[in-house]
């Protein structure tokens, strides 16, 4: 177990009472502001002091009110990604990135110079000032000064939020390799699905200061009963690419049935992420001939959730769980009710860019 | 010695220069406690720290150079530990004019200090102590590099207001050419003996090139101090 926290604090007006175990990868802590996500990693930074609770990280205990125990923040080896980068303005990137290694203590092994460098490419940033930089270098130079502290586990707070959606397709592949590449574990907090359905491993929802779910990113992101609003809701895929056609088309393969999506930068073989929004997908009866979809995925319902004047329905696939968001009309002309048997139907065109994830070799 | 000061001048400005050169140094160290303390620290007594070190600046400097008297003096319940454990005495003596001109320039080096500190964002101390840092080391290799212009910038003001001071001199170490006859004081002799204006006129010539030299240079570093902060 990577982390463990048990946590009860009073604040004016909220509470907060979470207890959960994080598997290795990222956990993400996945709610709307005010749920008490970034409390949470306070808590584990040590910039809070709970009320009551327990948090270990690797074995280490951090903070045990029960005993007394809290280690004051610079002792407890975490790489804090913060939203604002908070690079120190008088050092130069390199001396930023360096800056951890002098007090990390001699047993902590930090990642190498040149290997986080690289893997961020910020090898021609090294002797810029901050000021200088743009705010996607920025952030990757913060990431790779949390790195270089060599952490026993990295906290994330929001590191995406502060920027436009261009820079965030920018960084989240660098994140995606620190998950893969390096196995560095994380807790990241962040309230945009997106972001989620790339990055976690393992999903905790948190609601007014409860823990209301925690699972595997896929299970949880295919419930419907917390799926979101809008295209908020979707569906995360495991797939394997199998091959490029020459019209323009990759192949991929997910639980033996195959998926059809425009070129993707990606080598026969490789591991993706995919994320299907919930209002891309149709569902019909039978399998449908003579369509200009090329996913056909058929499968059993195995949950419906009404929403608003919508139903938001979760169909078991082969391929793995998908979400379709239809009205309640087509639901009651379809017979959608768990066991029907129905078919889910993906336009190729239809997803966004950032909700395919880096393949992975 | 310039051919245009007589000897009494050269000495007159030769002191002022030593005493207000330590007496900028000495009070440094003490400054970046209290500005540091005043700025980020919360204890009870703060009004009452901060009313003490504002003090000098408001209190007619007689007064100041009175109560230093009444303490530092011989028989001064201070000066009396200082003469019988370090054998130390401060009063008529150089020593003493560098004290009182640490006094009186101190509010001004703490207020700019202070204000560099404030401007520093809590934020990337917060950062650094995540990396590992502990408190002294946050302050020696964040706050310090990022308030290094604005300190040096009060500590060319403290110089300044040193090499100016009158009032609480006068008061504590008197004014004996050689000894305690800075050169506000020799301004003020050269003023009440006759043909004595052209001497004082020099002195006074200096004086405000000293002064406006100080101004000019703290503005800017105070500037920069500001751009440094902000990261550029």
């Amino acid at each position: 177990m990577t982390l463990s926290v048990r946590l009860r604090h009073d604040f004016a007006g909220f509470a907060l009472d979470v207890a959960f175990e994080a598997p290795p990868g990222v956990t993400v802590l996945f709610g709307p502001s005010g749920s008490g996500k970034s409390t949470v990693l306070n808590a584990v930074a040590g910039l809070l002091r709970p009320d009551h609770g327990r948090i270990v990280v690797a074995g280490e205990v951090l903070s045990d009110t029960a005993r007394g125990v809290f280690l004051p923040p610079h002792h407890r080896r975490l790489g804090v990604i913060f939203q604002d980068g908070r690079l120190f303005p008088h050092l130069s990137v390199r001396q930023n990135l360096r800056y951890g290694r002098w007090f990390a203590p001699r047993t902590a092994r930090p990642a190498r110079e040149a290997v986080v460098v690289e893997m961020l490419g910020i090898g021609a940033l090294l002797d810029r000032r901050p000021a200088t930089l743009s705010g996607g270098e920025r952030q990757r130079v913060a990431i790779g000064r949390a790195l270089m502290a060599g952490p026993g586990l990295i906290l994330a707070d929001e590191p995406l939020s502060a920027l436009d959606d261009d820079r965030k397709a920018e960084i989240l592949p660098y994140l995606e390799r620190l998950r893969d590449e390096l196995q560095v574990p994380m807790l990241y907090v962040s309230h945009a699905m997106p972001e989620v359905a790339r990055i976690a491993t393992t999903v905790a929802l948190l609601d007014r200061g409860r823990l209301i779910r925690l699972g595997p990113a896929a299970e949880v992101l295919s419930d419907p009963a917390f799926a979101g609003r809008g295209r908020e809701a979707g569906a995360l895929i495991l797939a394997t690419v199998t091959a490029h056609h020459p019209d323009g088309v990759t192949e991929l393969s997910a639980g033996g049935l195959p998926l059809f999506l425009p070129t993707l930068p990606a080598a026969p073989g490789d591991r993706l992420r995919l994320r299907i929004a919930a209002a891309d997908v149709m569902l019909a009866q039978g399998v449908p001939q003579g369509l200009s979809a090329l996913n056909l995925l058929p499968g059993t319902v195995d949950g419906v959730h009404p929403q608003g004047d919508a139903v938001l329905v979760r169909l078991a696939t082969p391929a793995g769980a998908v979400l379709s968001r239809i009205t309640r009309r087509s639901a009651a002309q379809l017979g959608v009710r768990p066991g029907a048997a129905l078919t889910a139907i993906v336009k190729s065109l239809s997803h966004a860019p950032q909700d395919v994830g880096t393949p992975l070799h | 010695m310039p051919a245009w000061l007589s000897p009494e001048e050269w000495t007159a400005l030769r002191l002022s220069l030593r005493v207000a050169l330590w007496a900028t140094i000495l009070s440094l160290p003490l400054a970046l406690l209290v500005a540091q303390a005043l700025a980020r620290w919360r204890f009870p007594g703060k009004g009452l720290l901060n009313g003490l070190v504002h003090l000098p600046l408001v209190l007619p400097p007689v007064v100041t150079g009175y109560v230093l008297l009444l303490s530092f003096g011989r028989r001064g319940w201070i000066g009396q530990f200082l003469d019988q454990w370090f054998g130390i005495v401060l009063a008529f003596r150089w020593t003493g004019a560098v004290l009182a001109a640490a006094v009186m320039a101190f509010p001004l080096m703490v207020r700019a200090i202070r204000l560099s500190i404030e401007a520093v964002d809590p934020r990337l101390e917060q950062a650094a102590g995540s990396l590992g840092a502990s408190a002294p080391w946050v302050w020696a290799t964040v706050t310090l590099p990022l308030i290094l212009p604005g300190v040096i910038a009060g500590a060319v003001l403290a110089f300044a207001k040193a090499m100016g001071e009158f009032g609480a001199t006068i008061t504590f170490v008197s004014n004996i050419p050689g000894q305690t006859q800075t050169l506000p004081s020799a301004i003020y002799s050269f003023l009440q003996v006759p043909g004595g204006e052209a001497s004082a006129a020099r002195l006074a010539i200096i004086s405000v090139g000293v002064a406006m030299t100080a101004l000019i240079l703290s503005e800017w570093l105070a500037r920069k101090a500001a751009r440094r902060v902000a990261g550029q």
